[in-house]
């Protein structure tokens, strides 16, 4: 079998811009202050930069190398810009640490940026589709597709859904960088006006801009730089993409997403992870719609299936739970500046295998998954970090 | 002897009463209500759901033409006849012909097809008519309008009603008209055109064939004759010495005065109720009046399985108000995103699109939609079969989509599991979105989807069952 990437990549510095409608700042300004922010916490500068990833899915934020190049002035280096729906930034990220572990580069800058506003506040902007009959769908219908299924088969309502954005928010109130700043109650949700049934507005995450960046290296140079021996281990990486259209799909049964069960099952081998709801000690998971993060805990293997909606209920996932999930707010609470989210759960979990989550530090704080899921639950990314 | 072998008709479920009309303009109103077509149909979508009915149980690769007849035809140039012929997935090498401009035009095809079948030129011709006429805002014509479709498959095997005999005028007189540019229908003078154009046509085309035919008023069993309004044609029918209860009801109180297919409409209400042997004498009006004398035959009786007009006059669901109207009518309208799309990308899947076909996998036998290389479910290569899908299905799962594009919201979106095999997204129209449940049935219908890349693009939807089970 081929050679996993655990322990082969370090995480030594991050760096994430306020989260939120920053309507005076544009993806130059974004990138400039998550990527300086970075290169301070890792001690490094520009010219230490041998390769560059920046993750952005919209075409209008920008594109090619020159996304992140001219914003920079990063020039005559390699530098890509990576998409792959939500996932974008942490694909970004996972194509970096191959790079180091390959032992092509030394220190490279992984990044992800969306600028979303500029193009309005009505949910996500269009992209156009290439099948121009068969019909759009929004991203909160995408998943009310899999909440309207699991009302049915499971029995769950919305205020199974309630319990995921009242944690989430609890949570976001106490971070500082969070779009969504304000705890909110059941009945807030219940209330809430209908954005695509039965998802209404608190069990969608928001539209935001910001931007995140994280500098790699090798473990053995890592040391050398700012946090010394406290720089964090990339234990696993991996990606698996499944349909993009699963509501055309005979087999697709709407109550979990295989992308996430794949990329998962990868990622614990890498790992070497037996039990992951014993062994993760928290994690920062795709929430994008309320129903998304109770079956990203089944399909992580957080729980067994179908019991998701009593596991979030249980408080087993509250920042002082079994297994704290979404210990920053999530997207709840940052919104999702798609390019930019992956890059900013990896921020959050360095920052908490650090202890440096200051106000919402877990306590347990071995290893930490981060897991993005893209389209109608078409692409997944889970990486999981380790202290060193 | 050449006649009607199966019937089929359309009636858009949403309805608006003529007191909201008369209410919204401050005039009086007249009785009933009309039929409005919703703001996905249009005279081609009708014409397809009419067909459809018609066809219900025939195999419609036995169809060798295809007539259409509308004064409402979506496009000035470009035939409709070709995209209904596609959506009711006709064979290719038919003649299809679109009958158009005048409110004769649905009896014109049929005689049409008649002919052709007389010929031998063809065996089976589905003669569709429909419109979508509006009347101006504030007059009378907006109030007696509504909307709705035809189907006829005329045939010289198994007829249900053998055409006897037919009788054809033409007259220049300018009745009711619209220009090239013009959105309402005009109208002349109403008396004169009651008197010298509607009135004097329509007698002297009946009269001419009862008397060439040498065949008494009495001894017709329905006179099913075009009315322009809910008057002027009782008194024709008296003159020409027929009794009121040999007068079809021309719905005008329950769907109004369709126009192109109304005489046609009203034929097959006729030929629901109608008992073998009796004789049914049509005539229609504009531009002229063609008049058919007809026969029933025992025949008639196979075809009392739900098709046909009634069934769809009695499913319905009223419009709010008339502000609803005007903007699913296009009478006001609000700025509209630009959708994007494309004529090749269109073309290139018509067979999916139009004429509904998924695809079988040879390998694992799993039928699926849209039509690709390579199986969704066992990834076997270019072992695919083409299949027709079944136009109805149950909802695996569902939204209400708020952030869609369209009207109005929220935009029901299923996923829905058709009979037979194959999973589909569509969006449903035609409900009430707050009944939508999962493991619901639902039906296909053929909508107008936009209006991208500047032509009318049209798919597939679903909607709740219309008809009861026969």
């Amino acid at each position: 079998m081929s050679e996993s990437i655990k322990d082969r990549v370090a995480v030594m510095g991050v760096g994430c811009t306020k989260f939120g409608e920053l309507w005076e700042k544009d993806a130059e300004d974004l990138l400039v202050d998550a990527v300086y922010a970075a290169y301070e916490d890792a001690g490094v500068t520009q010219d230490d930069i041998e390769a560059a990833w920046v993750g952005i899915m919209y075409p209008f934020t920008g594109m090619a190398g020159v996304s992140l190049a001219d914003p920079l002035k990063l020039y005559g280096k390699p530098n890509t810009r990576v998409e792959n729906f939500c996932a974008s930034g942490m694909d970004a990220f996972r194509n970096a640490c191959f790079s180091i572990a390959a032992g092509v580069y030394d220190i490279v800058l992984v990044c992800g940026v969306e600028k979303i506003l500029d193009q309005g506040s009505r949910g996500l902007p269009d992209l156009g589709s290439s099948q121009p009959v068969m019909g759009d769908i929004s991203a909160p219908a995408m998943f009310a597709l899999a909440a309207t299924r699991c009302f049915s088969e499971y029995g769950w309502n919305k205020e199974t859904l309630a319990h995921v954005p009242v944690k989430n928010h609890h949570n976001g109130a106490k971070h500082p960088k969070a779009h969504f700043r304000k705890e909110i109650t059941k009945d807030d949700v219940l209330n809430a006006p209908m954005i695509a049934a039965p998802l209404g507005r608190y069990d969608c995450c928001a539209v935001s801009d910001g931007a995140a960046a994280l500098v790699l290296s090798r473990p053995d140079l890592a040391k050398k730089f700012n946090h010394k021996d406290d720089y964090v281990l990339v234990k696993a990486n991996a990606l698996a993409v499944h349909t993009g259209a699963p509501m055309y799909k005979p087999s697709f049964n709407y109550i979990g997403f295989p992308a996430t069960q794949d990329a998962a099952k990868s990622a614990y081998e890498q790992a070497g992870i037996s039990n992951p709801r014993k062994e993760i000690s928290f994690a920062e998971v795709h929430d994008c719609f309320s129903i998304t993060e109770i079956l990203n805990c089944e399909d992580l293997q957080f729980c067994r299936k179908a019991e998701g909606g009593d596991f979030v209920a249980s408080g087993a996932t509250a920042v002082d739970g079994e297994l704290p999930v979404n210990p920053s707010g999530g997207l709840k609470c940052f919104g999702h500046p798609i390019g930019a989210t992956g890059c900013r759960m990896l921020y959050e979990v360095t920052k908490q295998l650090q202890g440096r989550a200051d106000g919402y530090q877990v306590k347990n704080r071995e290893l930490g998954l981060a897991h993005n899921l893209g389209g109608p639950g078409s692409v997944c990314s889970v990486t999981i970090l380790g202290q060193h | 002897m050449v006649g009607i072998r199966s019937f089929g008709s359309y009636v858009p479920k949403l309805r608006l009463s003529r007191k909201e009309i008369g209410d919204a303009w401050g005039i009086p109103s007249a009785p009933g209500e009309k039929a409005v077509a919703s703001w996905d149909e249009d005279s081609l979508t009708m014409a397809v759901e009419a067909g459809l009915d018609c066809l219900r149980d025939f195999d419609s690769s036995l169809v060798d033409g295809l007539y259409f007849a509308s004064t409402t035809a979506p496009y000035k140039e470009k035939q409709t006849s070709s995209v209904i012929a596609a959506a009711l997935d006709l064979r290719r090498d038919i003649q299809t012909a679109d009958f158009t401009d005048s409110l004769r035009a649905g009896t014109t095809g049929l005689r049409a097809a008649c002919d052709a079948v007389k010929s031998g030129s063809a065996k089976n011709v589905l003669v569709v008519a429909s419109d979508c006429r509006l009347g101006e805002p504030q007059t009378a014509m907006e109030q007696l309008f509504g909307d709705g479709a035809v189907a006829l498959l005329v045939s010289d095997e198994d007829v249900a009603a053998g055409i006897d005999a037919v009788h054809s005028i033409t007259d220049e007189f300018t009745g009711p008209w619209r220009k090239q540019d013009d959105t309402y229908v005009r109208q002349f003078e109403a008396k004169l055109d009651a008197t010298y154009g509607y009135a004097r046509n329509v007698a002297e085309s009946a009269s001419g064939l009862l008397k060439r035919e040498r065949v008494e008023p009495k001894s017709v069993t329905k006179l099913i004759l075009y009315a322009p309004d809910p008057k002027s044609f009782m008194g024709v029918a008296k003159r020409l010495g027929f009794e009121m209860n040999q007068l079809q009801d021309p719905l005008l109180l329950m769907v109004g005065n369709t126009g192109t297919p109304q005489c046609l409409m009203i034929l097959v209400a006729a030929l629901e109720q109608a008992k073998p042997g009796d004789r049914l004498l049509v005539v229609s009006y504009g531009d002229g009046s063609d008049a058919l004398l007809m026969t029933v035959t025992d025949r008639v009786d196979a075809l009392r399985d739900g098709k046909g007009v009634t069934p769809y006059i009695e499913s319905k669901a009223m419009l709010p108000s008339y502000a609803q109207y005007t903007k699913f009518r296009n009478i006001v309208s609000g700025e509209r995103a630009p959708i994007r799309s494309s004529t090749v990308t269109y073309w290139r899947d018509r067979k999916q699109e139009l004429n509904l076909y998924g695809a079988r996998c040879k390998q694992c036998g799993v039928l699926q939609y849209p039509i690709g290389r390579v199986c969704f479910e066992c990834g076997a290569k270019d072992e695919m079969e083409e299949v027709k899908l079944a136009k109805s299905g149950k909802v695996f799962t569902f939204t209400l989509d708020n952030l869609a594009i369209g009207m109005p919201l929220p935009v029901p979106r299923l996923v829905v599991d058709l009979n037979g095999g194959g999973r589909i997204f569509l969006e449903m129209t035609d409900c009430e979105p707050e009944k939508i449940e999962v493991g619901m049935p639902v039906e296909l219908t053929f909508r107008r989807m936009h209006e991208g890349a500047g032509f009318y693009n049209y798919y597939w939807k679903a909607r709740p069952p219309r008809k009861k089970e026969a």
